[in-house]
């Protein structure tokens, strides 16, 4: 099997797995669990800094920007205007210009504010960054953030930190046979076998936290997901056989003893 | 290039006094911040590095100082 390459936004990466920084216990939790996971793509979020205690620990103390790519996101934006001012800071601060898109429409689903994430991308498309939009699973929606020249589309599975794992399998195979860019699913994810899921519907790859961060054990399950992205992704290459509504017989019908 | 500063400004949504230095920088290393890992706006608009040194805070400037947390 030929060498199977993550092409995201120009460069190559190994893992499908790209893995978030929230919810975790401490730093020291955060770092082993990124590393069990053997993701190179690592979210952060962008915060005011704490002003009053600078001696306090720095994320990046754990996770190195030389050996990870650190992706900030905008989480936690409402408006075009924050998300798009958000971006500017993270690349000024000095890891790249690949950012994750996030306007948030609503405070209990947390789900996209579409228009507003559309009108975000023009503008940071146009400003030269690589953007990775955090979006509904509404194929039209993917089909315009291409056009805007969208690096990736980033569809939810299920709400942020919901665990409900794929919600719209159909909706996802839709925006995967329309698709022009690499589909990343991004939020919702409970547990490997959702991860698997995804992976063998032909997504490109999956962004995970709160699956990870959250559960009893989140270096285990960090590992686990590893497995569940790669198991779905040869499972997809392998080409998987049709489901039937009746039997096909795996043993040979001639030869039996009578 | 020092002033006479006694200025007040918003830094990172409170108010602060600026006294004796207006410099960008010298708030920056009385914060006692890394450098490498924070990014800066002023009014609404990004500060960029290679700047820093000659920018000169003005009364009733509002200041954003940031960095990378764990966020998802």
């Amino acid at each position: 099997m030929k060498e199977d390459v993550f092409e995201l936004a120009g460069q190559r990466f190994t893992s499908r797995l790209i893995v978030g920084t929230g919810k975790y216990r401490d730093f020291a939790e955060t770092r082993a669990a990124i590393e069990a996971s053997g993701a190179e793509i690592v979210t952060v979020a962008v915060r005011r800094v704490n002003i009053t205690d600078p001696s306090q620990e720095n994320l990046l103390d754990y996770i190195d920007p030389k050996k990870y790519q650190i992706l900030p996101n905008t989480a936690g934006c409402y408006t075009v205007e924050e998300a798009v001012r958000t971006c500017r800071l993270a690349r000024e601060a000095g890891v790249g210009d690949l950012v994750k898109l996030e306007v948030i429409g609503d405070q209990r689903t947390l789900f996209p504010d579409v228009p507003a994430t559309l009108e975000a991308a023009r503008i940071l498309v146009k400003e030269g960054f690589r953007v990775l939009p955090y979006i509904t699973d509404d194929p039209v929606a993917c089909l315009r953030l291409a056009e805007i020249g969208c690096a990736a589309v980033m569809p939810l599975a299920a709400p942020i930190g919901s665990g409900m794992g794929i919600r719209n399998p159909y909706n996802l195979r839709i925006i995967l046979e329309q698709a022009k860019l690499p589909v990343i699913v991004d939020a919702g994810v409970g547990t490997a076998s959702d991860a698997a899921l995804a992976m063998e519907l032909g997504c490109d790859g999956l962004l995970i936290n709160s699956a990870i961060a959250s559960a009893r054990d989140p270096v285990a399950m960090a590992r686990a997901m590893r497995m569940g992205v790669e198991a779905g992704r040869i499972a997809y290459l392998a080409g998987r056989i049709e489901q039937k509504l009746y039997a096909t017989a795996s043993s040979p019908l001639g030869g039996l003893i009578r | 290039m020092s002033t006479d500063a006694d200025i007040q400004i918003m830094l990172n949504g409170e108010p602060r006094r600026l006294i004796g230095d207006a410099r960008l920088v010298t708030l920056v290393e009385n914060l006692a911040l890394k450098r490498g890992r924070i990014a800066i706006e002023i009014n609404g608009a990004v500060a960029p590095r290679a700047a820093w040194p000659e920018i000169l805070l003005k009364p009733g400037d509002t200041v954003e100082i940031v960095n990378f947390v764990g966020g998802g």
